[in-house]
Protein backbone atom coordinates (compact mmCIF):
# COMPACT_ATOMS: atom_id res chain seq x y z
CA UNK A 1 0.00 0.00 0.00
CA UNK A 2 1.50 3.31 -1.07
CA UNK A 3 1.31 6.13 1.45
CA UNK A 4 -0.75 9.13 0.36
CA UNK A 5 1.03 12.00 2.05
CA UNK A 6 0.61 15.73 1.55
CA UNK A 7 3.57 15.95 -0.79
CA UNK A 8 2.23 13.21 -3.07
CA UNK A 9 -1.18 14.82 -3.09
CA UNK A 10 0.21 18.25 -3.80
CA UNK A 11 2.35 16.84 -6.63
CA UNK A 12 -0.53 15.18 -8.48
CA UNK A 13 -2.73 18.23 -8.01
CA UNK A 14 -0.07 20.43 -9.54
CA UNK A 15 0.44 17.98 -12.38
CA UNK A 16 -3.30 17.89 -13.04
CA UNK A 17 -3.29 21.68 -13.28
CA UNK A 18 -0.37 21.52 -15.68
CA UNK A 19 -2.14 18.92 -17.81
CA UNK A 20 -5.20 21.17 -18.01
CA UNK A 21 -3.07 24.13 -19.07
CA UNK A 22 -1.38 22.01 -21.72
CA UNK A 23 -4.71 20.66 -22.97
CA UNK A 24 -6.11 24.15 -23.49
CA UNK A 25 -2.95 25.36 -25.22
CA UNK A 26 -2.69 22.30 -27.48
CA UNK A 27 -6.31 22.39 -28.51
CA UNK A 28 -6.23 26.12 -29.04
CA UNK A 29 -3.22 25.70 -31.31
CA UNK A 30 -4.67 22.78 -33.22
CA UNK A 31 -8.06 24.42 -33.70
CA UNK A 32 -9.90 21.13 -33.29
CA UNK A 33 -10.14 18.25 -30.85
CA UNK A 34 -11.94 17.04 -27.77
CA UNK A 35 -11.62 19.55 -24.96
CA UNK A 36 -14.35 18.55 -22.50
CA UNK A 37 -13.40 14.88 -22.12
CA UNK A 38 -9.69 15.67 -21.90
CA UNK A 39 -10.29 18.07 -19.01
CA UNK A 40 -12.62 15.67 -17.18
CA UNK A 41 -9.90 13.00 -17.15
CA UNK A 42 -7.01 15.26 -16.10
CA UNK A 43 -7.02 14.39 -12.39
CA UNK A 44 -7.28 10.66 -13.08
CA UNK A 45 -4.47 10.73 -15.64
CA UNK A 46 -2.29 12.87 -13.36
CA UNK A 47 -2.71 10.36 -10.52
CA UNK A 48 -1.89 7.50 -12.89
CA UNK A 49 1.28 8.95 -14.41
CA UNK A 50 2.60 10.93 -11.44
CA UNK A 51 1.80 8.60 -8.59
CA UNK A 52 0.47 5.17 -9.50
CA UNK A 53 2.17 3.78 -12.58
CA UNK A 54 5.65 2.42 -12.99
CA UNK A 55 6.87 3.63 -16.39
CA UNK A 56 10.25 4.77 -17.68
CA UNK A 57 10.45 7.29 -20.50
CA UNK A 58 14.09 6.34 -21.09
CA UNK A 59 13.06 2.71 -21.61
CA UNK A 60 9.56 2.76 -23.08
CA UNK A 61 9.74 -0.92 -24.08
CA UNK A 62 10.66 -2.14 -20.58
CA UNK A 63 8.77 -5.41 -20.24
CA UNK A 64 7.73 -4.98 -16.61
CA UNK A 65 6.29 -1.48 -17.05
CA UNK A 66 2.71 -0.76 -16.15
CA UNK A 67 0.52 -0.13 -19.21
CA UNK A 68 -2.05 2.57 -19.72
CA UNK A 69 -4.58 2.19 -22.53
CA UNK A 70 -6.66 5.26 -23.27
CA UNK A 71 -9.77 3.44 -24.43
CA UNK A 72 -11.53 6.79 -24.85
CA UNK A 73 -8.94 7.68 -27.48
CA UNK A 74 -10.51 11.06 -28.24
CA UNK A 75 -9.07 12.20 -24.93
CA UNK A 76 -5.64 12.04 -26.58
CA UNK A 77 -4.59 15.57 -25.48
CA UNK A 78 -4.59 14.62 -21.79
CA UNK A 79 -2.47 11.56 -22.56
CA UNK A 80 -0.04 13.56 -24.71
CA UNK A 81 0.32 16.21 -22.01
CA UNK A 82 1.12 13.53 -19.43
CA UNK A 83 3.61 11.72 -21.69
CA UNK A 84 5.41 14.97 -22.53
CA UNK A 85 5.64 15.88 -18.85
CA UNK A 86 6.99 12.39 -18.15
CA UNK A 87 9.67 12.96 -20.77
CA UNK A 88 8.58 10.52 -23.48
CA UNK A 89 8.98 13.29 -26.06
CA UNK A 90 9.86 17.00 -26.04
CA UNK A 91 7.16 19.32 -24.77
CA UNK A 92 7.48 21.46 -27.92
CA UNK A 93 5.88 18.64 -29.87
CA UNK A 94 2.60 19.27 -28.09
CA UNK A 95 2.16 22.24 -30.41
CA UNK A 96 1.96 19.89 -33.41
CA UNK A 97 -1.25 18.17 -32.25
CA UNK A 98 -3.38 17.11 -35.22
CA UNK A 99 -1.02 18.73 -37.73
CA UNK A 100 0.09 16.92 -40.89
CA UNK A 101 3.04 14.65 -40.18
CA UNK A 102 2.80 15.01 -36.41
CA UNK A 103 3.25 11.97 -34.16
CA UNK A 104 0.45 13.48 -32.08
CA UNK A 105 -2.43 12.15 -34.14
CA UNK A 106 -6.03 13.14 -33.49
CA UNK A 107 -6.35 9.81 -31.72
CA UNK A 108 -3.36 7.99 -30.16
CA UNK A 109 -1.11 6.04 -32.54
CA UNK A 110 1.30 3.63 -30.84
CA UNK A 111 3.45 3.45 -33.97
CA UNK A 112 4.01 7.19 -34.09
CA UNK A 113 4.51 8.30 -30.51
CA UNK A 114 6.67 6.91 -27.72
CA UNK A 115 4.76 6.00 -24.58
CA UNK A 116 1.47 5.31 -26.35
CA UNK A 117 0.66 1.68 -25.54
CA UNK A 118 -2.29 1.20 -27.86
CA UNK A 119 -3.76 2.81 -30.94
CA UNK A 120 -7.24 3.73 -29.84
CA UNK A 121 -10.05 6.01 -30.84
CA UNK A 122 -12.55 3.55 -32.21
CA UNK A 123 -14.47 3.06 -28.98
CA UNK A 124 -14.49 -0.22 -27.11
CA UNK A 125 -11.25 -1.53 -28.57
CA UNK A 126 -8.94 -0.17 -25.88
CA UNK A 127 -10.42 -2.16 -23.04
CA UNK A 128 -10.34 -5.24 -25.24
CA UNK A 129 -6.58 -4.68 -25.77
CA UNK A 130 -6.15 -4.14 -22.04
CA UNK A 131 -7.75 -7.52 -21.36
CA UNK A 132 -5.31 -9.13 -23.81
CA UNK A 133 -2.40 -7.32 -22.14
CA UNK A 134 -3.49 -8.56 -18.72
CA UNK A 135 -3.68 -12.09 -20.10
CA UNK A 136 -0.18 -11.77 -21.54
CA UNK A 137 1.15 -10.51 -18.20
CA UNK A 138 -0.35 -13.49 -16.43
CA UNK A 139 1.00 -15.92 -19.05
CA UNK A 140 4.48 -14.51 -18.51
CA UNK A 141 4.18 -14.42 -14.71
CA UNK A 142 4.79 -10.69 -14.66
CA UNK A 143 3.34 -8.48 -11.96
CA UNK A 144 2.85 -5.22 -13.80
CA UNK A 145 -0.62 -3.74 -13.97
CA UNK A 146 -2.81 -2.70 -16.88
CA UNK A 147 -4.88 0.47 -16.62
CA UNK A 148 -7.54 1.55 -19.05
CA UNK A 149 -9.67 4.68 -19.10
CA UNK A 150 -13.11 4.49 -20.67
CA UNK A 151 -15.60 7.17 -21.51
CA UNK A 152 -19.08 6.79 -20.11
CA UNK A 153 -20.63 7.06 -23.55
CA UNK A 154 -18.14 4.43 -24.67
CA UNK A 155 -19.98 1.97 -22.43
CA UNK A 156 -22.72 1.94 -25.06
CA UNK A 157 -20.41 -0.08 -27.33
CA UNK A 158 -21.15 -3.81 -27.23
CA UNK A 159 -17.45 -4.68 -27.44
CA UNK A 160 -16.89 -3.09 -24.01
CA UNK A 161 -19.10 -5.72 -22.42
CA UNK A 162 -17.51 -8.58 -24.34
CA UNK A 163 -14.21 -7.45 -22.88
CA UNK A 164 -15.67 -6.92 -19.40
CA UNK A 165 -17.14 -10.43 -19.49
CA UNK A 166 -13.78 -11.93 -20.46
CA UNK A 167 -11.86 -10.05 -17.76
CA UNK A 168 -14.32 -11.08 -15.05
CA UNK A 169 -14.40 -14.68 -16.18
CA UNK A 170 -10.61 -14.88 -16.25
CA UNK A 171 -10.22 -13.17 -12.84
CA UNK A 172 -7.77 -10.63 -14.27
CA UNK A 173 -6.80 -8.84 -11.08
CA UNK A 174 -3.93 -7.02 -12.80
CA UNK A 175 -6.51 -5.04 -14.77
CA UNK A 176 -8.01 -1.78 -13.60
CA UNK A 177 -10.66 0.01 -15.66
CA UNK A 178 -11.64 3.57 -14.87
CA UNK A 179 -14.85 5.10 -16.21
CA UNK A 180 -14.69 8.85 -16.76
CA UNK A 181 -18.32 9.40 -15.87
CA UNK A 182 -18.95 12.97 -16.95
CA UNK A 183 -22.52 12.26 -18.08
CA UNK A 184 -22.28 13.82 -21.53
CA UNK A 185 -21.82 12.43 -25.02
CA UNK A 186 -21.84 14.10 -28.43
CA UNK A 187 -25.59 14.18 -28.88
CA UNK A 188 -26.40 15.26 -25.33
CA UNK A 189 -26.72 13.85 -21.83
CA UNK A 190 -26.27 10.09 -21.56
CA UNK A 191 -29.63 9.99 -19.84
CA UNK A 192 -31.20 11.54 -22.94
CA UNK A 193 -29.28 9.53 -25.56
CA UNK A 194 -28.66 5.99 -24.27
CA UNK A 195 -27.98 5.53 -20.61
CA UNK A 196 -25.65 2.69 -19.66
CA UNK A 197 -26.92 2.85 -16.04
CA UNK A 198 -26.67 1.09 -13.70
CA UNK A 199 -22.96 1.13 -14.53
CA UNK A 200 -21.55 -0.20 -11.24
CA UNK A 201 -24.10 -3.01 -11.16
CA UNK A 202 -23.19 -4.03 -14.69
CA UNK A 203 -19.52 -4.42 -13.78
CA UNK A 204 -20.47 -6.30 -10.59
CA UNK A 205 -22.69 -8.62 -12.58
CA UNK A 206 -19.62 -9.51 -14.67
CA UNK A 207 -17.71 -10.39 -11.48
CA UNK A 208 -15.71 -7.19 -11.16
CA UNK A 209 -14.83 -5.38 -7.98
CA UNK A 210 -16.30 -1.85 -8.22
CA UNK A 211 -15.40 1.43 -6.53
CA UNK A 212 -17.23 4.72 -6.97
CA UNK A 213 -15.37 7.95 -6.38
CA UNK A 214 -15.23 11.64 -7.15
CA UNK A 215 -12.94 11.67 -10.17
CA UNK A 216 -11.61 15.13 -9.34
CA UNK A 217 -10.62 14.35 -5.75
CA UNK A 218 -7.03 13.18 -6.10
CA UNK A 219 -6.98 11.66 -2.65
CA UNK A 220 -10.00 9.52 -3.52
CA UNK A 221 -8.42 8.51 -6.82
CA UNK A 222 -5.19 7.46 -5.11
CA UNK A 223 -7.05 5.61 -2.37
CA UNK A 224 -9.03 3.76 -5.03
CA UNK A 225 -5.79 2.76 -6.80
CA UNK A 226 -4.46 1.48 -3.49
CA UNK A 227 -7.65 -0.43 -2.77
CA UNK A 228 -7.66 -2.00 -6.25
CA UNK A 229 -4.14 -3.37 -5.73
CA UNK A 230 -5.37 -5.30 -2.72
CA UNK A 231 -8.11 -7.09 -4.64
CA UNK A 232 -7.10 -10.56 -5.78
CA UNK A 233 -9.04 -12.77 -8.13
CA UNK A 234 -11.08 -10.06 -9.85
CA UNK A 235 -10.50 -6.99 -12.00
CA UNK A 236 -11.49 -3.65 -10.53
CA UNK A 237 -13.59 -0.92 -12.09
CA UNK A 238 -13.49 2.60 -10.72
CA UNK A 239 -16.57 4.60 -11.64
CA UNK A 240 -15.17 8.10 -11.38
CA UNK A 241 -17.80 10.83 -11.28
CA UNK A 242 -16.42 13.78 -13.21
CA UNK A 243 -17.43 17.05 -14.78
CA UNK A 244 -16.93 17.47 -18.49
CA UNK A 245 -14.74 20.49 -19.13
CA UNK A 246 -13.60 20.54 -15.48
CA UNK A 247 -11.46 23.57 -14.63
CA UNK A 248 -12.89 26.02 -17.16
CA UNK A 249 -16.14 27.39 -15.80
CA UNK A 250 -17.57 28.22 -19.21
CA UNK A 251 -16.94 24.68 -20.46
CA UNK A 252 -18.11 22.72 -17.44
CA UNK A 253 -21.06 20.42 -18.05
CA UNK A 254 -21.64 21.85 -21.49
CA UNK A 255 -22.10 19.28 -24.20
CA UNK A 256 -20.92 21.63 -26.96
CA UNK A 257 -17.40 21.33 -25.52
CA UNK A 258 -17.22 17.61 -26.35
CA UNK A 259 -15.53 18.06 -29.69
CA UNK A 260 -14.74 21.76 -29.83
CA UNK A 261 -11.42 23.55 -29.39
CA UNK A 262 -11.19 26.97 -27.76
CA UNK A 263 -10.62 30.07 -29.91
CA UNK A 264 -8.10 32.77 -28.93
CA UNK A 265 -10.46 34.60 -26.62
CA UNK A 266 -11.64 31.41 -24.93
CA UNK A 267 -8.02 30.29 -24.53
CA UNK A 268 -7.22 33.49 -22.67
CA UNK A 269 -10.25 33.10 -20.46
CA UNK A 270 -9.32 29.49 -19.69
CA UNK A 271 -5.73 30.50 -19.03
CA UNK A 272 -6.83 32.98 -16.41
CA UNK A 273 -8.98 30.37 -14.70
CA UNK A 274 -6.30 27.68 -14.83
CA UNK A 275 -3.69 30.05 -13.46
CA UNK A 276 -1.23 30.31 -16.33
CA UNK B 1 -5.83 -38.95 -54.99
CA UNK B 2 -5.07 -38.07 -51.39
CA UNK B 3 -7.41 -35.54 -49.81
CA UNK B 4 -7.27 -33.29 -46.79
CA UNK B 5 -9.19 -30.22 -45.66
CA UNK B 6 -7.02 -27.12 -45.32
CA UNK B 7 -8.51 -26.57 -41.84
CA UNK B 8 -7.29 -30.03 -40.78
CA UNK B 9 -3.79 -29.26 -42.02
CA UNK B 10 -3.97 -25.95 -40.18
CA UNK B 11 -4.91 -27.59 -36.89
CA UNK B 12 -1.98 -29.99 -37.07
CA UNK B 13 0.47 -27.30 -38.17
CA UNK B 14 -0.66 -25.02 -35.36
CA UNK B 15 0.18 -27.69 -32.79
CA UNK B 16 3.62 -28.02 -34.49
CA UNK B 17 4.15 -24.26 -34.18
CA UNK B 18 3.17 -24.41 -30.52
CA UNK B 19 5.85 -27.01 -29.95
CA UNK B 20 8.47 -24.97 -31.82
CA UNK B 21 7.71 -21.53 -30.42
CA UNK B 22 6.85 -20.59 -26.86
CA UNK B 23 5.46 -17.19 -27.92
CA UNK B 24 2.58 -18.67 -29.90
CA UNK B 25 -0.84 -18.00 -28.36
CA UNK B 26 -4.05 -19.24 -29.98
CA UNK B 27 -7.50 -17.71 -29.68
CA UNK B 28 -10.81 -19.10 -30.81
CA UNK B 29 -14.44 -18.05 -30.51
CA UNK B 30 -16.26 -21.22 -29.48
CA UNK B 31 -15.51 -23.04 -32.71
CA UNK B 32 -12.29 -24.83 -31.82
CA UNK B 33 -13.55 -28.25 -32.86
CA UNK B 34 -14.52 -26.91 -36.27
CA UNK B 35 -11.57 -24.59 -36.84
CA UNK B 36 -9.29 -27.37 -35.52
CA UNK B 37 -7.54 -25.18 -32.98
CA UNK B 38 -8.64 -27.87 -30.52
CA UNK B 39 -5.42 -29.78 -31.29
CA UNK B 40 -3.37 -26.85 -30.04
CA UNK B 41 -5.71 -26.31 -27.08
CA UNK B 42 -5.21 -29.91 -26.00
CA UNK B 43 -1.42 -29.76 -26.30
CA UNK B 44 -0.94 -26.25 -24.83
CA UNK B 45 -3.98 -25.40 -22.72
CA UNK B 46 -2.22 -22.52 -20.96
CA UNK B 47 -1.59 -20.80 -24.29
CA UNK B 48 -5.09 -21.28 -25.65
CA UNK B 49 -7.77 -18.70 -24.89
CA UNK B 50 -11.37 -19.28 -25.78
CA UNK B 51 -13.01 -15.89 -26.31
CA UNK B 52 -16.45 -17.42 -26.35
CA UNK B 53 -18.91 -16.21 -28.97
CA UNK B 54 -17.37 -12.75 -29.05
CA UNK B 55 -15.27 -12.32 -32.17
CA UNK B 56 -14.76 -8.58 -31.77
CA UNK B 57 -13.23 -9.07 -28.35
CA UNK B 58 -11.21 -12.01 -29.65
CA UNK B 59 -9.51 -9.66 -32.10
CA UNK B 60 -9.14 -6.90 -29.50
CA UNK B 61 -7.56 -9.30 -27.01
CA UNK B 62 -5.32 -10.62 -29.78
CA UNK B 63 -4.06 -7.06 -30.28
CA UNK B 64 -3.30 -6.70 -26.57
CA UNK B 65 -1.46 -10.02 -26.52
CA UNK B 66 0.51 -9.13 -29.65
CA UNK B 67 1.37 -5.70 -28.19
CA UNK B 68 2.84 -7.69 -25.29
CA UNK B 69 5.09 -9.74 -27.57
CA UNK B 70 2.95 -12.78 -28.34
CA UNK B 71 2.50 -14.22 -31.82
CA UNK B 72 -1.24 -14.66 -31.93
CA UNK B 73 -3.26 -16.98 -34.14
CA UNK B 74 -6.98 -16.18 -33.91
CA UNK B 75 -9.53 -18.46 -35.47
CA UNK B 76 -13.21 -18.45 -36.23
CA UNK B 77 -15.32 -18.92 -39.32
CA UNK B 78 -14.43 -16.46 -42.08
CA UNK B 79 -17.85 -14.83 -41.79
CA UNK B 80 -17.19 -13.75 -38.23
CA UNK B 81 -13.41 -13.30 -38.18
CA UNK B 82 -13.32 -11.12 -41.30
CA UNK B 83 -16.92 -9.96 -41.39
CA UNK B 84 -18.23 -9.34 -37.92
CA UNK B 85 -14.89 -8.23 -36.51
CA UNK B 86 -13.85 -6.22 -39.57
CA UNK B 87 -13.48 -2.81 -37.99
CA UNK B 88 -11.56 -4.25 -35.05
CA UNK B 89 -9.26 -6.03 -37.51
CA UNK B 90 -8.85 -2.76 -39.37
CA UNK B 91 -8.08 -0.47 -36.44
CA UNK B 92 -6.52 -2.85 -33.94
CA UNK B 93 -4.46 -5.05 -36.27
CA UNK B 94 -3.90 -3.55 -39.71
CA UNK B 95 -3.53 0.08 -38.61
CA UNK B 96 -1.10 -0.98 -35.88
CA UNK B 97 0.81 -3.67 -37.86
CA UNK B 98 0.48 -6.02 -34.89
CA UNK B 99 1.58 -9.62 -35.16
CA UNK B 100 -1.78 -11.37 -35.31
CA UNK B 101 -2.70 -14.04 -37.83
CA UNK B 102 -6.40 -14.39 -38.46
CA UNK B 103 -6.89 -17.99 -39.47
CA UNK B 104 -10.39 -18.19 -40.81
CA UNK B 105 -11.97 -21.50 -41.68
CA UNK B 106 -15.27 -22.35 -43.39
CA UNK B 107 -14.67 -19.70 -46.03
CA UNK B 108 -16.75 -19.64 -49.19
CA UNK B 109 -19.81 -21.63 -50.21
CA UNK B 110 -18.38 -25.05 -49.33
CA UNK B 111 -19.54 -24.41 -45.79
CA UNK B 112 -22.51 -26.15 -47.37
CA UNK B 113 -25.71 -26.90 -45.52
CA UNK B 114 -25.45 -24.05 -42.99
CA UNK B 115 -26.41 -21.77 -45.86
CA UNK B 116 -25.81 -18.25 -47.09
CA UNK B 117 -25.65 -16.61 -43.67
CA UNK B 118 -22.48 -18.57 -42.95
CA UNK B 119 -20.87 -18.55 -46.38
CA UNK B 120 -18.33 -15.76 -46.57
CA UNK B 121 -17.81 -14.75 -50.18
CA UNK B 122 -16.46 -11.27 -49.50
CA UNK B 123 -13.71 -11.88 -46.94
CA UNK B 124 -10.83 -11.72 -49.43
CA UNK B 125 -12.13 -8.37 -50.66
CA UNK B 126 -12.39 -7.03 -47.13
CA UNK B 127 -8.97 -8.20 -46.02
CA UNK B 128 -7.24 -7.26 -49.26
CA UNK B 129 -8.41 -3.67 -48.89
CA UNK B 130 -6.44 -3.20 -45.67
CA UNK B 131 -2.93 -1.73 -45.74
CA UNK B 132 -0.29 -3.95 -44.05
CA UNK B 133 -2.46 -7.08 -44.33
CA UNK B 134 -1.07 -10.25 -45.88
CA UNK B 135 -3.75 -12.46 -47.45
CA UNK B 136 -3.11 -16.16 -48.03
CA UNK B 137 -5.48 -18.64 -49.65
CA UNK B 138 -3.82 -22.07 -49.75
CA UNK B 139 -4.97 -24.66 -52.25
CA UNK B 140 -4.37 -27.83 -50.28
CA UNK B 141 -3.29 -29.28 -46.96
CA UNK B 142 0.42 -29.25 -47.73
CA UNK B 143 0.48 -25.61 -48.69
CA UNK B 144 -1.81 -24.64 -45.80
CA UNK B 145 0.74 -26.09 -43.39
CA UNK B 146 3.63 -24.33 -45.10
CA UNK B 147 1.68 -21.07 -45.26
CA UNK B 148 1.16 -21.18 -41.51
CA UNK B 149 4.86 -21.70 -40.83
CA UNK B 150 5.72 -18.93 -43.28
CA UNK B 151 3.27 -16.59 -41.59
CA UNK B 152 4.91 -17.21 -38.23
CA UNK B 153 8.20 -16.09 -39.78
CA UNK B 154 6.66 -12.95 -41.26
CA UNK B 155 5.86 -10.36 -38.58
CA UNK B 156 2.66 -8.38 -39.03
CA UNK B 157 -1.02 -8.98 -39.50
CA UNK B 158 -2.23 -11.68 -41.87
CA UNK B 159 -5.38 -13.41 -43.02
CA UNK B 160 -5.23 -17.12 -43.76
CA UNK B 161 -8.30 -18.38 -45.60
CA UNK B 162 -9.15 -22.01 -45.00
CA UNK B 163 -11.91 -24.32 -46.12
CA UNK B 164 -14.22 -26.84 -44.57
CA UNK B 165 -14.25 -29.77 -47.04
CA UNK B 166 -11.47 -32.14 -48.00
CA UNK B 167 -9.64 -31.09 -51.13
CA UNK B 168 -7.16 -32.97 -53.31
CA UNK B 169 -3.55 -32.73 -52.16
CA UNK B 170 -1.59 -31.07 -54.96
CA UNK B 171 1.78 -30.51 -53.36
CA UNK B 172 4.39 -32.63 -51.64
CA UNK B 173 4.93 -31.86 -47.97
CA UNK B 174 8.40 -30.40 -48.56
CA UNK B 175 7.69 -28.04 -51.45
CA UNK B 176 9.14 -24.53 -51.71
CA UNK B 177 6.57 -22.10 -50.45
CA UNK B 178 7.07 -18.39 -50.28
CA UNK B 179 4.49 -15.78 -49.34
CA UNK B 180 3.99 -13.44 -52.27
CA UNK B 181 5.40 -15.82 -54.87
CA UNK B 182 2.77 -17.51 -57.02
CA UNK B 183 3.34 -21.07 -58.19
CA UNK B 184 3.21 -21.89 -61.89
CA UNK B 185 1.89 -25.43 -61.91
CA UNK B 186 1.64 -25.81 -65.64
CA UNK B 187 2.93 -23.86 -68.57
CA UNK B 188 0.93 -23.46 -71.78
CA UNK B 189 0.70 -20.72 -74.40
CA UNK B 190 -3.02 -20.40 -75.15
CA UNK B 191 -4.32 -18.83 -71.94
CA UNK B 192 -3.63 -18.77 -68.22
CA UNK B 193 -5.81 -20.07 -65.43
CA UNK B 194 -5.16 -18.28 -62.17
CA UNK B 195 -6.84 -19.84 -59.19
CA UNK B 196 -6.72 -19.80 -55.43
CA UNK B 197 -7.88 -22.18 -52.74
CA UNK B 198 -10.19 -24.99 -53.74
CA UNK B 199 -10.25 -23.82 -57.38
CA UNK B 200 -6.59 -24.57 -58.05
CA UNK B 201 -7.17 -28.33 -58.31
CA UNK B 202 -10.09 -27.68 -60.65
CA UNK B 203 -7.99 -25.40 -62.84
CA UNK B 204 -5.35 -28.12 -63.09
CA UNK B 205 -7.92 -30.71 -64.06
CA UNK B 206 -9.45 -28.43 -66.70
CA UNK B 207 -6.01 -27.73 -68.14
CA UNK B 208 -5.25 -31.45 -68.37
CA UNK B 209 -8.51 -32.21 -70.14
CA UNK B 210 -8.16 -29.31 -72.56
CA UNK B 211 -4.63 -30.36 -73.33
CA UNK B 212 -6.08 -33.53 -74.85
CA UNK B 213 -8.05 -31.28 -77.20
CA UNK B 214 -4.92 -29.42 -78.17
CA UNK B 215 -5.48 -26.34 -75.99
CA UNK B 216 -2.42 -25.64 -73.85
CA UNK B 217 -3.07 -23.65 -70.73
CA UNK B 218 -0.85 -22.26 -68.02
CA UNK B 219 -2.05 -22.79 -64.46
CA UNK B 220 -1.01 -20.50 -61.62
CA UNK B 221 -1.72 -21.01 -57.94
CA UNK B 222 -2.10 -17.45 -56.63
CA UNK B 223 -1.99 -18.47 -53.00
CA UNK B 224 -1.00 -14.99 -51.87
CA UNK B 225 -3.62 -12.42 -52.78
CA UNK B 226 -1.66 -9.73 -50.99
CA UNK B 227 1.15 -8.86 -51.56
CA UNK B 228 0.16 -9.91 -55.08
CA UNK B 229 2.72 -11.51 -57.39
CA UNK B 230 2.20 -8.92 -60.11
CA UNK B 231 5.29 -10.02 -61.95
CA UNK B 232 3.80 -13.46 -62.53
CA UNK B 233 0.48 -11.99 -63.69
CA UNK B 234 2.13 -9.58 -66.13
CA UNK B 235 4.42 -12.31 -67.47
CA UNK B 236 1.51 -14.70 -68.03
CA UNK B 237 -0.58 -11.92 -69.62
CA UNK B 238 2.28 -11.28 -72.03
CA UNK B 239 2.98 -14.95 -72.75
CA UNK B 240 -0.61 -16.16 -73.15
CA UNK B 241 -2.71 -13.07 -73.91
CA UNK B 242 -5.76 -14.16 -71.91
CA UNK B 243 -6.48 -14.96 -68.28
CA UNK B 244 -9.25 -16.78 -66.48
CA UNK B 245 -9.45 -16.35 -62.73
CA UNK B 246 -11.25 -18.83 -60.48
CA UNK B 247 -12.10 -18.34 -56.82
CA UNK B 248 -14.65 -19.52 -54.29
CA UNK B 249 -15.51 -15.90 -53.56
CA UNK B 250 -17.43 -13.04 -55.09
CA UNK B 251 -16.07 -11.85 -58.42
CA UNK B 252 -16.09 -8.41 -56.80
CA UNK B 253 -12.98 -7.51 -54.86
CA UNK B 254 -11.19 -10.83 -54.70
CA UNK B 255 -8.59 -12.62 -56.81
CA UNK B 256 -10.30 -11.76 -60.09
CA UNK B 257 -10.42 -8.10 -59.24
CA UNK B 258 -6.79 -8.11 -58.12
CA UNK B 259 -5.70 -9.70 -61.41
CA UNK B 260 -7.79 -7.23 -63.43
CA UNK B 261 -6.28 -4.28 -61.57
CA UNK B 262 -2.82 -5.55 -62.42
CA UNK B 263 -3.35 -6.31 -66.09
CA UNK B 264 -5.30 -3.08 -66.64
CA UNK B 265 -2.41 -1.07 -65.25
CA UNK B 266 0.46 -2.98 -66.84
CA UNK B 267 -0.52 -5.25 -69.73
CA UNK B 268 -4.22 -5.27 -70.69
CA UNK B 269 -5.53 -8.62 -71.88
CA UNK B 270 -9.04 -10.14 -71.68
CA UNK B 271 -9.81 -11.55 -68.24
CA UNK B 272 -12.69 -13.89 -67.46
CA UNK B 273 -13.56 -13.92 -63.77
CA UNK B 274 -15.15 -17.02 -62.28
CA UNK B 275 -16.64 -16.83 -58.82
CA UNK B 276 -19.93 -15.89 -57.23
CA UNK B 277 -21.57 -13.38 -59.55
CA UNK B 278 -22.60 -10.83 -56.94
CA UNK B 279 -24.96 -13.21 -55.16
CA UNK B 280 -25.13 -14.86 -51.76
CA UNK B 281 -24.92 -18.61 -51.30
CA UNK B 282 -27.55 -20.98 -49.91
CA UNK B 283 -27.94 -24.37 -48.28
CA UNK B 284 -26.85 -27.50 -50.10
CA UNK B 285 -24.00 -29.97 -50.08
CA UNK B 286 -20.64 -28.38 -50.89
CA UNK B 287 -20.39 -30.11 -54.26
CA UNK B 288 -23.99 -29.30 -55.19
CA UNK B 289 -23.27 -25.67 -54.44
CA UNK B 290 -20.08 -25.67 -56.49
CA UNK B 291 -22.14 -27.07 -59.38
CA UNK B 292 -25.00 -24.61 -58.86
CA UNK B 293 -22.71 -21.59 -58.83
CA UNK B 294 -20.65 -22.88 -61.73
CA UNK B 295 -17.36 -23.43 -59.93
CA UNK B 296 -16.53 -26.70 -61.67
CA UNK B 297 -13.89 -28.11 -63.99
CA UNK B 298 -16.49 -28.30 -66.79
CA UNK B 299 -17.39 -24.64 -66.38
CA UNK B 300 -13.73 -23.63 -66.49
CA UNK B 301 -13.38 -25.53 -69.78
CA UNK B 302 -16.53 -23.93 -71.15
CA UNK B 303 -15.45 -20.43 -70.15
CA UNK B 304 -11.99 -20.91 -71.59
CA UNK B 305 -13.57 -21.55 -74.99
CA UNK B 306 -15.45 -18.24 -74.65
CA UNK B 307 -12.32 -16.47 -73.51
CA UNK B 308 -10.22 -17.79 -76.38
CA UNK B 309 -12.73 -16.32 -78.86
CA UNK B 310 -12.03 -12.85 -77.46
CA UNK B 311 -8.29 -13.10 -77.99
Amino acid sequence: MKEINDLALQTVQEKAKLLRQDIIRMLGQSGSGHTGGSLSAADIVACLYFWEMNVDAANPGWEDRDRFVLSKGHGAPVLYAALAEKGFFPREQLATLRKLGSPLQGHPDMRKLSGVEASTGSLGQGISWAVGMAMAARLDNRNHRIYTLLGDGELEEGLVWEAVMAAGYHHLDQLLAIVDYNGLQIDGRLSDVMSPEPIADKFRAFNWNVLEIDGHDCRQIMEAFNAARQIKGAPTAIVAHTVKGKGCSFMENRVEWHGTAPNQEQMEKARVELGK
Amino acid sequence: MEKQATRDAYGKALAELGELHQDVVVLDADLSKSTKTADFAKAFPERFINAGIAEQNMIGMAAGLAASGKVVFASSFAMFAAGRAFEIVRNSLAYTRLNVKICATHAGITVGEDGGSHQSVEDIALMRSLPNMTVEVPADGSSARLALHALYDRPGPAYLRLGRPSVPTIYPADMDYEIGRAIELRSGKDATLIGCGIMVARCLEAAEQLSRQGIELSVVDMHTIKPLDEEMIIRKARETGAILTAEEHSIIGGLGSAVCETVCAHYPVPVFRMGLNDVFGQSGSPEELMQYYGLTTDKIMENIQLLLKTK
